[in-house]
């Protein structure tokens, strides 16, 4: 599951991935016509919206893209780098830069570009940008108030419209599409000679409707958290698929063995999980099975993963929704917590609860006490929290 | 004889897709104007060590390796590779001011820098340029990605009028009245 980083893709080899990105991004901006000032500059007076065309559809297969990853689990969305929102920096700062771009001529990326082609007013403006992030800079402690004004973390569109990235999708695809059709009808009156003019329209008519195809295709493939969670919930799907049962007796067994293969999951929340909980125990709600967050544990293929819940349906939801997610030698524990309270903790108290034969018996009563003892020791244990690791990034660092 | 441009549409495909496998590989996208930080980082610790321990600005992770073993600084040197070969390859290599015919070379390269120093203020305060803040935030659906965006070519558009000289000649008598 990406991103490949940092644990498929150590962080020395990032930086060759670093370096073959750039040859590819250099290349097609160059490509695309990027390193002229004066083409990218056509931009702002009508003349030539190549920049528009190629930005847009790059953001706009990227963005279907992401959703399409991440819709087929092979994404892990919740730990890419999201550019972080702060309101008064983000506005003031793409104003100066808009004023840089229609005086200078380029964009970072771009004049970089335009340099390696040998346009010294590239180069000029590659030193002048050196300037001038020097001069904010050397200005920075006292502009920190401003730079860190107005912060609302990681916000991203389906956030603020409460809406899934899928529906963002098609918007922003329809988005382009009237923004493609508006301007092209601007450049072949300003510019009659201009780009558009050589384009075949019904070709790009039919790109267009192929585009908004893709796109609203995708956005059915969204939420693939729901869509897993219904599967394993789905009743035919249990039938086919059970789920490997474990008994109360087992893992009693294997906790007072002190087995380093058993893995006790439980996916209470935290506050019934503080109240009480199984000795070596550790908490994870089943929403955050998803992603990477505990993959470390979970992927763990030797280990005996065992879900307890209050009660077994819930339990056994987990473990098929673990094992939905590709993690093997996963079971559940037969009758919940419930059933173990009463089978093995309350065996003196409970004398009708049966036991199968007269061994299990002799060994509930056993070990009844040193279990309640090492759960009295464990006391009211707080869930670990783990919270995804973003990934860093963005242009700030 | 230079090579036609790429269609765009192509390019924004290609563009796209490139993006999307760096997202995969590496959890983020991609960038430009953050390579200013690092390389002044570098060039300040290594100058005057004590003001750029001084000055959050300059601080970096880890600490102790160089600035300029970053994401971005081997993804811009990749960035010139790139671009050069390109250029090799579309014979559009030369050493020349860009510029239209009625703007003198002076000109256009003082408001080049101007320009780029305008872009370096503003990417440090955005958090990142056209590429890393806009292109690549737009790609993850980030509001602070969108909302530079549109900043940056609200402002374009809006000062565009009032530079149009510095791109555009003066309409000439003879081609009648003057365009509006």
């Amino acid at each position: 599951m990406g991103p490949l980083v940092p644990e498929i893709i150590t962080d020395e080899l990032n930086l060759i991935v670093a370096l073959l990105v750039g040859v590819a991004f250099g290349f097609i901006l160059e490509q695309a016509g990027f390193s002229s000032s004066r083409k990218l500059t056509g931009l702002f007076y009508g003349i030539d919206f190549t920049v528009l065309r190629v930005f847009f559809t790059a953001g706009v297969t990227a963005m279907i893209g992401i959703v399409l990853l991440n819709g087929l689990g092979l994404l892990d969305t919740s730990v890419i780098y999201i550019n972080p929102m702060f309101v008064t920096s983000a506005l003031l700062g793409g104003a100066i830069m808009g004023l840089g771009f229609v005086l200078g001529g380029y964009c970072p990326g771009t004049s970089f570009c335009g340099a390696a082609v040998g346009r010294i007013d590239a180069m000029l403006f590659v030193l002048g940008g050196l300037v001038g992030a020097f001069a904010f800079g050397e200005a920075f402690p006292s502009l920190q108030a401003i730079y860190t004004a107005r912060g609302l973390g990681d916000l991203t569109l389906p956030g603020v419209f409460g809406v899934s990235p899928g529906v963002v999708a098609v918007a922003i695809t329809i988005v382009a599409i009237g923004a493609f059709v508006a301007t092209g009808r601007i450049e072949r009156r300003v510019n009659p000679d201009g780009p558009v003019s050589r384009f075949p329209v019904s070709r790009h008519r039919m790109a267009a409707v192929a585009l908004v195809v893709v796109s609203v295709l995708v956005a059915r493939l969204d939420r693939p958290e729901a869509r897993l969670l219904a599967t394993a919930t789905d009743r035919a799907y249990a039938q086919a698929h059970p789920v490997r049962m474990v008994t109360a007796d087992e893992v009693a067994f294997r906790i007072l063995d002190d087995d380093p293969r058993l893995q006790v999951i439980d996916t209470r929340d935290a506050a019934a999980f503080t109240a009480f909980g199984l000795p070596r125990a550790i908490n994870i709600p089943a929403r955050d099975l998803f992603g990477k967050t505990w993959r470390d544990i979970l992927g763990r293929e030797r280990d005996l993963k065992v879900f307890v819940a209050d009660d077994e349906g819930e339990a056994v939801t987990a473990a098929r929704l673990a094992t939905l997610l590709g993690y093997e030698n996963v079971a559940a524990l037969q009758g919940g917590l419930g059933g173990f309270r009463s089978e093995i903790l309350g065996v003196t108290a409970h004398a009708s609860v049966a036991a199968p034969n007269a061994e299990t018996l002799d060994f509930r009563r056993a070990a009844a006490p040193k279990l309640t003892a090492l759960i009295a020791a464990r006391g009211a244990a707080k869930p670990v929290v783990r919270t995804a690791k973003k990934v860093a990034g963005g242009c700030g660092v | 004889m230079r090579a036609p441009y790429m269609n765009p549409y192509l390019a924004g495909v290609l563009l796209g897709t490139l993006l999307l496998v760096t997202v995969f590989i590496t959890g983020r996208g991609l960038g430009a104007s953050g390579a200013y930080r690092s390389t002044l980082s570098a060039a300040v610790e290594t100058v005057a060590p004590q003001h750029a321990a001084a000055n959050p600005f300059y601080a970096h992770s880890p600490v102790d390796t160089s600035p300029l073993k970053s994401w971005l600084v081997f993804e811009l040197i990749g960035v010139v590779i790139g671009a050069f070969l390109s250029g090799v390859i579309a014979n559009r290599l030369e050493f020349v001011t860009e510029r239209p015919r009625h703007v003198t070379a002076r000109r256009r390269l003082i408001m080049a820098t101007l320009g780029g120093a305008l872009f370096g203020i503003g990417a440090q305060f955005a958090r990142g340029c056209t590429s890393g803040a806009a292109l690549s935030g737009m790609a993850v659906m980030s509001a602070g990605g969108i909302v530079t965006m549109l900043a940056i070519f609200g402002s374009a558009y809006a000062s565009a009028y009032f530079v149009r000289r510095l791109w555009i000649p003066a309409p000439e008598a003879s081609h009648g009245p003057a365009r509006s």
